[in-house]
């Protein structure tokens, strides 16, 4: 089935996650990610799907903790404070090793911040928002139409490794309006879901199925506790090995590489088209994956004297990442959200603002 | 409603009762056992085993998942319903979807939930041991702590201006409309056992019959934490804990308003 539509970034989240065949969607009302729960109201109960609004975000994700046990492909979305209520049990889908995909469309903080666009909680979706130091794959798409493709993966992802997936957008994206080309992806098999909790008549052989987080009671079925973190962390390791994406944009003969992700790194990609005009060599790299971070690319570019400039709408997180891929051969610049045109909310890094950066720095 | 059966056990233990060499209910006098086995006794009696899906999340009542030989599922402190609520959207009814939760699981970080699914009508049952205290923690004020009694961070007592009264869970659940089921009971001696058992089978049953929320509440001993001999426990939940916590069915409705 190929479909084409007119439709914001928000609902792409929704047709993403309906040709992934994702069966439930339980949510909370916050700005800037409304439109995300009105779709799936609209859309998932005429298709015999489970929509289910929940009374909180705390109780949103532990619904979708529930449901990912059950062994169906369940997700939620929020933003700001909402991320903030999931992280307690973001930590419990890491430790019980449950697939779900969690959208974070992400908007000003901290405290209520704003309810407009920003990159702000960069760390919390890369660095293990809640307790115990999990890890979880974050998905950074940058237009509607990538919104959808990367909300399939997402599905893939979180079933392929029995971990939680974060889809992290944001408000510019979310409401963003584009021609959206709505497709199935396919990406290969998938083990088999014989761990799911649903009644013992569920296994051939009557067998006991449980789901849990609290190893200090049952390691079951590792023998101990740091037998189990091993487990983890040899997943974690094979996801940093295999599942690093990135685009990398111009790159081949660039002295100057620009650093983004999000709505940010398409302000970048016309501030890049400006300085290639006037024969300024600037080329981008534009994180798919948050974490596992692209940090090889950096690397080799720094090798070959590449300096960075990093461009976000936060007070400067994504940069950490660019400065901990390098041996500290070549400068980083940050252009931050104080560059952004007004003081206002709804200030924005204009591309103009990002070309005159690249001017005085090469 | 269907009419309950009495059968009585007279030997031995039910069959989902796991037998291990070494007991898992750690104190002597704890009663969490004595709740595992009414239920054991009450799924199989039910014959739904095969469907049944257990949540827990923090009390000492997790041992549950190992003896009581039905699916679990284990998640964070408080959120027992909202996972048990997943469960039965998800199996679009046909799993049979229960906590078994703590005082302060249910009614301190767990409240949230489990008010809005008593009021939505979710169809899950609550199982939720009141022993007026966080045992697991080693004996903190809990919201069923009574007026008076000491524990270690209510050391002069609970205060009513300070802390203010117990919160009583069965009472509170019978007066919204999404409930079909809400009742006390104790396990302080034969009769209450029965009583009790007859409590949470009827809860399930409500839950097949497809009628609304059931909440089950069971006042237990926490001799450690009372510091007192398990004797002693029985006859303090006789003479203090049922007087401020009355037993009996609080609703028992065939169908919701």
């Amino acid at each position: 089935m190929t479909e084409r539509l007119f439709v914001i970034g928000n609902e792409a989240i929704g047709w993403g996650a309906l040709m992934a065949d994702c069966d439930a969607f339980f949510g909370y009302p916050i700005t800037p990610q409304n439109e995300v729960a009105e779709w799936f109201s609209r859309e998932f109960p005429e298709r015999g799907k489970v929509f289910f609004q929940a009374t909180s975000e705390t109780s949103a994700v532990n619904l979708v903790y529930g449901a990912a046990a059950y062994g169906v492909r369940v997700m939620t979305s929020t933003s700001g404070p909402g991320w903030s209520l999931m992280q307690e049990t973001m930590s419990h889908l890491a430790n019980a090793e449950l697939p779900a995909v969690i959208v974070l469309v992400q908007r000003g903080g901290p405290g209520m911040g704003t309810t407009r666009h920003s990159q702000m909680d960069y760390f919390t979706a890369t660095r293990c928002g809640g307790h115990g130091g999990y890890k979880n794959i974050v998905l950074c798409p940058d237009s509607v139409q990538e919104t959808h493709d990367l909300m399939q993966l997402a599905f893939y992802l979180a079933d392929k490794y029995r971990n939680p997936v974060v889809v992290l957008t944001d408000a510019l994206i979310g409401m963003t309006m584009e021609t959206l080309e709505v497709k199935k992806a396919e990406f290969g098999p998938l083990p088999e879901k014989d761990w799911v909790v649903r009644g013992r008549a569920r296994d051939k052989d009557e067998k006991i199925h449980i789901v849990n987080s609290s190893q200090g009671l049952f390691p079951w079925p590792y023998p101990n506790y740091l037998t189990f973190l091993a487990h983890l962390d040899e997943k974690y390791k094979e996801m940093t090995n295999t599942e690093v994406r990135y685009e990398a944009h111009r790159v081949e003969d660039a002295e100057l590489i620009l650093v983004a992700y999000g709505y940010v790194a398409g302000v970048c990609r016309e501030a890049l088209d400006m300085a290639r005009s006037q024969g300024l060599k600037v080329g981008m790299v534009r994180p798919i994956t948050a974490w596992p971070f692209p940090n090889q690319i950096i690397k080799e570019k720094e090798r070959q004297g590449v300096d960075f400039l990093v461009v976000e709408d936060s007070m400067g997180l994504l940069v950490d990442d660019v400065i901990a891929s390098v041996e500290g051969q070549s400068e980083i610049h940050l252009l931050n959200m104080f560059a952004r045109h007004s003081p206002a909310e709804m200030g924005l890094i204009f591309p103009e603002r990002v070309f005159e950066e690249i001017r005085r720095l090469l | 409603m269907r009419e309950v059966v009495e059968r009585k056990l007279v030997r031995g233990y039910p069959k989902l009762f796991l037998r291990l060499p070494i007991s898992l209910v750690p104190c002597s006098g704890c009663q969490h056992g004595v709740v595992f086995r009414l239920l054991c006794e009450v799924i199989e009696e039910l014959d739904i085993e095969g469907r049944t899906v257990g949540v827990f999340g923090a009390s000492c009542g997790n041992v549950a998942s190992v003896l009581v030989q039905v699916d679990w599922i284990g998640g964070p402190h408080g959120r027992p319903v909202d996972i048990a609520t997943a469960i039965k959207r998800v199996s679009w009814g046909e799993a049979i979807a229960f906590t078994y939760q703590g005082d302060g699981d249910s009614l301190a970080i767990g409240i949230e939930s489990t008010i809005h699914a008593a009021a939505r009508g979710e169809r899950i049952t609550v199982i939720m041991v009141n022993n007026g205290n966080y045992g697991t923690t080693g004996g903190q004020m809990a919201p069923t702590t009574l007026i008076g009694q000491k524990t270690t961070t209510s050391p002069r007592g609970r205060d009513v201006k300070q802390e203010g009264y117990p919160f009583y869970g069965a009472e509170y659940m019978a007066v919204m409309k999404g409930v079909s089921y809400s009742a006390r009971g104790a396990l302080n001696n034969p009769g209450n056992c029965e009583r009790t058992k007859k409590y949470i089978k009827r809860a399930f049953q409500k839950q097949i019959d497809d009628i609304g929320f059931s909440y089950v509440e069971i006042l237990s001993a926490c001799p450690p934490d009372w510091h007192l001999s398990p004797l002693e426990c029985q006859k303090r939940i006789e003479n203090e804990v049922i007087p401020a916590f009355p037993l009996g069915e609080f609703k028992n409705v065939d169908q919701l308003e």
